[in-house]
């Protein structure tokens, strides 16, 4: 028996390989600036680690993609009692507003972007947006309409196939 | 405390085998680990790991990818190519920095 007398190994990060396999889909269904961020920034995330992502579009979060209400997209303390506010405060008028300013500058200032940017860089990153066809014959919406990186608007079992294999979060 | 050698320069790294000493990088240290990683440095990658370098320096935390896009007016999709699929951890590793904390 013979002993391998080669040098030590460098300790080197694993980067993984070119082709991980691995696929996220992401389901987005919120209107709201608060519920907008979380599907963004695991995209984000794991476009960055090398993972296959598609975002799905559906009902509330079409406002995600719609380039009429994207870029203003509220948050409301209103049913959320995670703000520690009196939840009479909610209703009263100008709350919407001034917590949609707050929650806006709170996270301009970690310099994480607006939703226009940030679904910008996912795409840049490699990622993939998709429309839910059932949304869009809802709102009486096409292609024209969306967001132009949007890639297509395509039914619940397309965006099903497309995703075969991949882990999934409904948000 | 852990040392790796790489490319004849006795490094201190953390477990994963980022360095963990910015001071004990410098160029040709740069060459090597890129070379471990697949990547061949040229002038647009080792502007982008003085840019990590100084935003180390003066912030103390690694500039996460759309820090180094803005900052340097890069377009992410060229950081992709530049250091192919996980650059942000590249981009780190290569500069001798670790890597970035931010989420975004």
């Amino acid at each position: 028996m013979t002993t391998d007398l080669s040098p030590e190994t460098p300790l080197v990060p694993s980067f993984g390989t070119a082709e991980t396999g691995r696929k996220l889909a992401i389901i987005c269904s919120k209107g709201s600036l608060d519920m907008a961020y979380p599907g963004l920034v695991l995209a984000n995330a794991a476009l960055g680690e090398g993972v296959e992502v598609h975002l799905f579009f559906t009902f509330w979060g079409f406002d995600m993609i719609n380039p009429r209400h994207m870029d203003s997209l509220k948050f409301t303390p209103l049913g959320n009692p995670a703000t520690h506010l009196p939840q009479g405060l909610g209703g009263v008028p100008g709350m919407t507003a001034l917590a949609t300013h707050q929650l806006r500058k709170a996270i301009a200032d970690l310099d994480v972007p607006d939703v226009p940017d940030f679904l910008e860089q996912i795409i840049a990153s490699g990622g993939h947006l998709w429309a839910c066809r059932m949304s869009a014959d809802m709102q009486h919406l096409t292609e024209a309409d969306l967001y132009e990186g949007v890639e297509g608007i395509i039914s619940a079992s397309d965006f099903i196939e497309k995703t075969e294999g991949a882990q999934l979060l409904f948000i | 405390m852990t040392t790796t050698t790489i490319g004849g320069h006795v490094l201190t790294v953390d477990q994963e085998g980022f360095l963990t000493d910015p001071s004990e990088w410098d160029d040709d240290v740069a060459v090597a680990l890129a070379e471990q990683i697949g990547v061949v440095l040229d002038t647009e990658h080792r502007e982008i790991l003085r840019f990590l370098r100084a935003e180390h320096a003066r912030t103390g935390e690694t500039p996460t990818l759309r820090r180094v896009s803005t900052g340097m007016s890069i377009p992410v999709k060229r950081l992709f190519e530049l250091f192919p699929v996980k650059p942000a951890k590249k981009m780190a590793y290569v500069a001798g920095l670790p890597k970035p904390r931010g989420c975004v």
